[in-house]
């Protein structure tokens, strides 16, 4: 009874519902679209003709290379750095008892809940204050610190899980700490770390506020693009830099899905 | 089987591992305090240190000749912020706040709605992953995806054209606030993308907390009577409002905060964003901008203790 | 027989709560322990303090005659196994029962049939391949015995092990946990709040209450000449009686208990203690009769043999007892 009144949803709310995931995933399709255009100058729809040879001009770019390579560099160490730090944090939170945590917690989600222009400022001026030059490591420092809670929210929640008693259980039969980590809490929290740590690198992958406080000369990707979006000089190529972003973003959040979907959630609403 | 043990405490055989592994389990604060030391150095101690620095900064003045810094403790940049252009940027970025906020949460509900109610199986993980998608695909990439839409020569005026609707966006345009030359260089260009960036932010609260929502509460409204506008006015929204006051956190804070929409899809009018990034940049007035970052934070604080005391974290 | 555990004087303090205040206990080797009590009683806390889980705020702790304050639970030959069976969800069952011999750096050929053999021991022999997911409740428990016993403990540990099973496994397990007991010749310490268990599987019980031992004893002292009102009540059915019957009867205590089975219903034989009162209500248990018999205002249980009749409510009766079947209590 209850299931089949719950299965006739209102025709309003049905078209109201899809009209909004449409809204959400049309101007994202539309980027496919535009990377295959013929037209230079103008945002012209529709376009007058296809073609693919904006993909190999976009190839032969060397700036567009050295910004993609700079974001998969920079993205890396990030996420590489966030994993432990998140990690760390996380572990001692789900493991003690020890006043406090809930300022752990709100520390950590700080850097994400408040405005990027916030963080990148703030960070700007330590650094100059601090006379540290712009570079490779300050783009790092700067992602990092906003990468740490998704890592920190997935193995959270992986930690909860994993019941005291398995730990224990692992002691009792002769395990100390580190083989008790290697063999009992690592391959628990494993996958939570792996779709954790490809969060971090979507998001590093794609951050361009704070990175346009804490980079000095070089330009990430998104940075990049940003320039594109302000001064156009080259569509074609930003058409088709756009769609392999979205590509290149899409790939860890559906193996972050794949790797979390029995259980816990996918820290999206933490992005 | 095997005959192990000879001893009742078993002798260490791993090393130095072994040691330290008893270190730590004879001094557990020892192992706490070494886990949590990186990252409470990182987080607590630089981090907070930088936006402590930056907010001290803005009781500090510019020297107006030399353009250098004056460290002395005044109230001179928060009188300038009170100025009347700057009040201006501050009214412009909370009303467009509050209404992104509005329209999120419009759009946002029926997707949330039938996502939490009727959605099963792999409608479920269909919308589960449209949602995720567009939350997490490049947000420059979302912005660019509008200004090829918005521009003149862009999707919308084809279409409008091709349904002899022109004369409904020139009409639209030509009006004071909202107008514009065209649609991406107007504040209801800015507007729908501010919508358009933020909107997964606002479903995921409002899924959350629709789900908590035992099924049969929506069918006792009904059965005792109640049209589905009553079911919703009294049963829904009511056990709703966590959700979208969470969802909410997220539009107006990322909307006060954010500089780069304005800048590629709007008119030339500042929004708090763009202010302190031009403040610290440009003009390279770090106390003012300083004082700008605190706008935010401020109404941010003052939304949190509200939306706590409407219990919406436990939405989030 | 040498000592296998030894409790002198032991507490464990969490800031202001008591769970475990000033217990003295000697469990011998080869024993099958019990420690029985309600929740929050300090049983559980016990057995972690022997396990090495928690650490004594006061007093000392020995395993056979060694110091084991300060040992960590990975260098103590004690197992447990635990209420949840915390088997381990990402290992087969047989690297679940090889996992200590594995830490402890056994071969992998030694272990593997060690933990075969520990496996055919619980009548699970097939079973090595399989998740800890894919086995009911009653095998898990099977599981967690064998991965316990392969590491052959000096004591072994159990927390509830049977909490979780139904009735007839229950019994079942009491059975063949008792027979491999015996077989093993390992010492047993185990935690239960179910009396019937504690009496039928235990050499000896310990009944907690409020951090403290109240009763230490056979099964038949525990529940024939229970220590306390507690013990009486929590360990079978004692009537407790009140001071002023205890003085009518000539006990020298302010309280005494008499179980509900050494009453007779009829007047007293030679040497045989007697009260008057009136029957107040009664039920059919299937092999006795539940009388409640009202003695000065004391309500006082009889377990008469369905056989004989039994009186109506309301009417005059005598009931009667040996006089070493009274016994005097401690405290109030």
């Amino acid at each position: 009874m209850r299931s089949d009144r719950l299965n006739r949803s209102p025709l309003g709310l049905k078209i109201a519902a899809a009209a909004g995931l449409a809204f959400m995933h049309v101007p994202i399709l539309l980027i496919f679209l535009y990377a295959f255009t013929t037209e230079e100058k103008s945002y012209q729809f529709p376009p007058p003709g296809l073609t693919t040879q904006w993909f190999a001009v976009a190839w032969n770019r060397p700036d567009v290379w050295a910004a993609l390579t700079l974001s998969v560099k920079v993205a890396s160490i990030a996420t590489a750095v966030a994993l432990v730090l998140g990690t760390l944090c996380a572990a001692a939170v789900s493991q003690t008892r020890f006043f406090g945590r809930e300022t752990i917690s709100l520390l950590v989600i700080l850097p994400i809940a408040l405005p990027g222009i916030i963080t990148g400022i703030a960070l700007r001026s330590a650094f100059s204050m601090a006379e540290i030059p712009f570079s490779f490591w300050t783009i790092v420092l700067g992602h990092a610190t906003f990468c740490i809670v998704v890592v920190y929210n997935n193995a959270v929640a992986r930690f909860r899980r994993i019941s005291g008693s398995l730990i224990e259980a692992s002691m009792d039969l002769g395990a100390d700490g580190f083989q008790t980590f290697r063999y009992i809490i690592l391959p628990n929290i494993g996958t939570a770390l792996l779709a954790g740590g490809m969060l971090a690198f979507a998001l590093s992958f794609d951050e361009v506020i704070v990175t346009t406080f804490t980079a000095g000369q070089q330009s990430t990707l998104p940075i990049w693009m940003l320039e594109e979006l302000i001064r156009p000089r080259q569509r074609p190529v930003t058409n088709v830099v756009a769609m392999i972003v979205v590509l290149v973003t899409f790939l860890p959040i559906l193996g972050a899905y794949y790797l979390t979907r029995d259980g816990d959630q996918i820290a999206g609403g933490g992005k | 089987m095997t005959a192990v043990v000879e001893h009742i405490t078993i002798p260490d055989r791993r090393g130095p591992a072994g040691r330290l592994s008893d270190f730590f389990w004879k001094h557990p604060h020892v192992l706490l305090t070494v886990m949590l030391a990186p990252p409470l150095l990182w987080l607590g101690v630089v981090y907070i240190g930088s936006l402590f620095a930056l907010l001290l900064q803005s009781f500090f003045s510019i020297d107006d000749f030399s353009g250098l810094i004056n460290y002395e403790f005044t109230f001179a940049t928060y009188r300038q912020l009170l100025s009347e252009t700057n009040l201006d940027i501050i009214l412009r970025t909370v009303s467009m706040a509050a209404i992104v906020t509005l329209a999120s949460a419009l759009i946002a509900f029926p997707i949330a709605y039938y996502a939490a109610r009727y959605a099963q199986g792999k409608w479920k993980v269909l919308f589960y992953l449209g949602i995720m998608l567009p939350l997490w695909s490049s947000y420059l990439v979302k912005i660019y995806a509008w200004k090829l839409i918005l521009a003149k020569e862009g999707i919308v005026t084809w279409f409008l054209a091709k349904v002899h609707l022109q004369w409904l966006l020139d009409a639209w345009l030509s009006l004071p606030v909202v107008g514009g030359n065209s649609l991406s260089v107007s504040y209801t260009g800015t507007f729908i993308v501010f919508v358009y960036v933020w909107l997964p932010f606002m479903i995921l609260p409002i899924q959350a907390a629709l789900e908590r929502v035992p099924g049969n509460l929506i069918e006792a409204s009904s059965d005792l009577g109640g049209t589905p506008a009553q079911t919703f006015r009294h049963v829904l929204f009511p056990l709703a409002l966590p959700g979208i006051v969470a969802g909410s956190i997220f539009t107006f804070s990322l909307t006060l905060g954010d500089y780069i929409i304005p800048q590629i899809i709007g008119s030339s009018r500042l929004f708090i964003g763009q202010a302190v990034y031009a403040q610290q940049g440009t003009a390279g007035n770090i106390p003012l901008a300083a004082a700008f970052t605190v706008v935010p934070i401020v109404i941010m604080g003052a939304y949190l203790y509200m939306a706590k005391r409407m219990g919406a974290f436990d939405a989030l | 027989m040498s000592t296998a555990v030894l409790f002198d004087n032991v507490s464990r303090h969490f800031g202001a709560v008591r769970a475990v205040d000033g217990v003295n206990l000697e469990i011998a080797e080869g024993e099958f322990f019990a420690m029985l009590g309600p929740s929050g009683s300090g049983k559980t806390t016990c057995l972690r303090l022997m396990a090495g889980f928690e650490q004594p705020t006061g007093g000392h702790i020995e395993i056979f005659g060694e110091t084991a304050e300060g040992v960590p639970p990975y260098r103590r030959s004690v197992n447990t196994v635990f209420q949840d069976y915390a088997l381990f969800p990402h290992l087969s069952i047989l690297d679940n029962v090889a996992y200590g011999l594995m830490v402890k750096g056994v071969g992998r050929e030694e272990r593997r049939r060690a933990a075969e053999d520990a496996l055919a021991m619980v009548k699970l022999p097939s079973y090595g391949s399989r998740r800890p997911g894919q086995l009911s409740g009653g095998q898990r428990q099977r599981v967690a015995l064998a991965r316990a016993l392969v590491n052959k403990p000096k004591v072994l540990l159990l927390d509830e092990p049977l909490g979780a099973l139904d009735l007839k496994l229950r019994e079942q397990m009491q059975e063949e946990l008792k027979t491999l007991q015996k077989s093993l010749g390992i010492t047993f310490v185990f935690v239960t709040h179910d009396q019937g268990e504690a009496l039928s599987m235990a050499d000896r019980i310990a009944v907690f209450n409020d951090g403290r031992i109240q009763q230490l004893g056979s099964p038949e002292e525990v529940y024939k000449q229970p220590k306390t009102r507690f013990v009486a009540d929590f360990v079978g059915s004692s009537n407790v009686l009140p001071a002023k019957l205890c003085q009518k009867l000539g006990v020298r205590s302010a309280y005494a208990s008499l179980r509900p089975e050494a009453i007779l219903l009829s007047p007293p034989g030679e040497g045989a203690l007697s009260l008057n009162g009136t029957v107040s209500a009664h039920s059919f248990l299937g092999a006795v009769n539940r009388v409640v018999v009202d003695v000065d205002g004391a309500r006082i249980a009889v377990a008469s043999p369905a056989a004989l009749a039994v009186p109506n409510v309301g009417s005059p009766v005598t009931i009667s007892f040996a006089a070493h079947e009274l016994h005097p209590m401690e405290d109030a």
